[in-house]
């Protein structure tokens, strides 16, 4: 076997993504080398050379990989993919965006979200907002994958791979970066989180998200939402939690006036310890929490926070 | 400029769906059925293109069984002009669905196919961006706004941690996230005006397309149940219980 990772890039560095998805390249087992495909990656490739089980990172650092558009990107997969067996990415927005053009070049299914390995052909993902989890198994002679990072430890950084410079320059003249809007923020990123706290719409405003900050920065917490909060308009929509949202599995999960449909359990459910904070004791949410809180969020909240 | 828009039929999303008692997959009998939400949102914004002059006429097309074309006469009913059925009860994967929507551009040769992101039953993820590379077409997918200007369409993206525009030539595939518009309700008059509608009916084998997929489903199962936990009296007894107990402060 030969595995092909695909690294995220958050700003020129290395995600923590990545480090997940090595993580389950190595439960495939067989060769791991790692894609770095950006502009000014040089800092991303060193961190993925550390990272264990990793033997090669390849590193193609070009204007025309800037901001991994898909145009690009699934090009030079193309050109790279011949002699692999798998092509791994996180489930992240860009391998969600970058991995099926890949696979339907090459005329092969992709498997998404895989949260677990049987075997090499063999794969466990959710399906239905992961009220039902399907076993599937692939014939393509090439894998293309992308791996929910949440259900992946990740992999310790003591490695020391190679690093190779990859002279492959695609064309694109079919998209061009225009602007991102990226929310700035100390918090760590929901995704990678220990702890995240979120509000739904009983939050009542975006106004009052306010009051689940004080409480973040306590625990060192991110600041997450239910797709009814999205919805309403409280908060963009990247704070959202849920099916159509982050999948996240802190170690503690903080839901605040949330109700509990099944499309914010399908994010969140695998949370080590999850807390409900809501003024209806009948409240779907209770039945997943492992500590209840029964009361209205503006009274709690801010003892709470006085109380950490 | 046409626009076209690939719907799909799924289980409604108020439904708890069940996992067949022999592991085989879900079980769909007498289950309430409706479009995909996210396609949804793709008929209203090919509908608002339209009703902005920027479309001339909108296309719906779906690859499903023959109750599938109850979610065409919705997407009729919702203001596209006609549907194309590509009728096939087999379990057809996203590759298969993005080769046939790869025939019908070629056919229609449409200045902009809306997709849905994802379909909330396998929640894959796929056929737009497959559909793009097949076509060798740009691609601007989780947008929560689409302007099409000239000979450009420029997407704002839902990507991790913020928003993103990208400027794309036209022709170009686009996928739609949560925040693009707020689908309309379905008028009465237009729905039987809908039922007037043309809809044309082929099967994948019209178009030379094998649905066969290398990937088989070997087993379907309920994921773990997570037990509901305690209720605790006040903010005190949380905190003590998430320090001593859970061990997770």
């Amino acid at each position: 076997m030969s595995i092909l990772v695909l690294a995220d890039i958050n700003d020129g560095q290395l995600a923590s993504a990545t480090a997940h998805v090595v993580a389950a390249a190595k439960a495939i087992g067989g060769d791991i080398d790692v894609l770095v495909a950006g502009e000014g990656v040089q800092a991303a490739a060193e961190a993925a050379a550390k990272l264990d089980g990793v033997s090669k990172v390849r590193v193609a650092d070009n204007a025309v990989y800037a901001y991994q558009l898909a145009e690009p990107m699934g090009a030079l997969l193309m050109e790279l993919a011949n002699g692999y067996t798998h092509v791994l990415a996180s489930a992240s927005t860009t391998g969600k965006n970058v991995l099926p053009r890949l696979a339907a070049l090459k005329d092969v299914s992709q498997l998404s979200d895989v949260i677990g390995i049987e075997g090499a052909d063999t794969f466990l993902r959710p399906i239905y907002a992961g009220n039902a989890i399907a076993t599937v198994k692939s014939d393509d002679p090439l894998k293309v994958i992308t791996v929910r990072s949440s259900a992946f430890d990740a992999v310790a950084d003591s490695g020391s791979a190679t690093v190779e410079a990859i002279d492959v320059v695609v064309e694109n003249t079919q998209s061009s970066f225009v602007k991102e809007e990226l929310a700035q923020s100390d918090r760590p990123e929901l995704g990678g989180a220990k702890v995240v706290i979120s509000g739904g719409r009983g939050m009542g405003n975006g106004e009052n998200f306010k009051l689940l900050d004080g409480i973040a920065d306590k625990l060192g917490a991110a600041v997450g939402a239910s797709r009814a909060a999205v919805d309403a308009g409280f908060v963009p929509n990247d704070m959202q939690v849920g099916q159509t949202g982050k999948i996240v599995a802190p170690d503690l999960y903080i839901a605040v006036g949330i109700s509990g449909a099944i499309q914010h359990l399908a994010g969140m459910k695998d949370s080590k310890v999850i807390v409900a904070i809501n003024k209806d004791d009948e409240a779907p949410i209770f039945q997943v929490a492992d500590y209840g809180l029964v009361g209205d969020l503006f009274d709690i909240l801010p003892e709470l926070e006085s109380k950490l | 400029m046409k626009v076209l828009v690939a719907v799909k039929r799924v289980i409604d999303y108020n439904v708890k769906i069940r996992v067949k008692a022999d592991h085989s997959d879900v079980d769909l009998t007498n289950v309430k059925m409706a479009m995909n939400p996210f396609c949804e949102i793709a008929v209203e914004e090919a509908v608002r293109l339209k009703e902005k002059g920027v479309a001339t006429e909108v296309v719906a097309v779906t690859v499903g069984p023959k109750a599938a074309q109850e979610q065409l006469r919705t997407a009729l009913a919702l203001g596209a002009d006609r549907a194309i059925h590509i009728e096939t009860d087999a379990r057809v994967e996203s590759l298969a669905v993005a080769k046939l929507l790869a025939k019908v551009v070629d056919e229609e040769q449409p200045g902009l196919v809306i997709l849905g992101k994802q379909a909330i039953d396998t929640d894959n993820n796929q056929t737009g961006q497959m559909l793009a590379a097949l076509t060798n077409l740009p691609q601007g997918t989780f947008a929560s706004e689409v302007v099409v200007d000239g000979d450009t369409v420029n997407v704002t993206r839902e990507i991790d941690g913020g928003l993103q525009t990208v400027a794309l030539t036209l022709p170009a595939i686009v996928t739609t996230d949560l925040r693009l518009n707020e689908p309309r309700y379905a008028k009465l008059p237009d729905i039987m005006k809908a039922k007037k509608k043309p809809m044309d009916v082929k099967t994948p084998a019209d178009y030379g397309i094998e649905v066969a997929s290398k990937v088989s489903l070997l087993k379907v199962e309920s994921p773990a149940e997570r037990k509901g936990g305690i209720k605790v009296a006040s903010v005190d007894e949380l905190i003590d219980k998430l320090k001593n107990e859970a061990k997770v402060l």
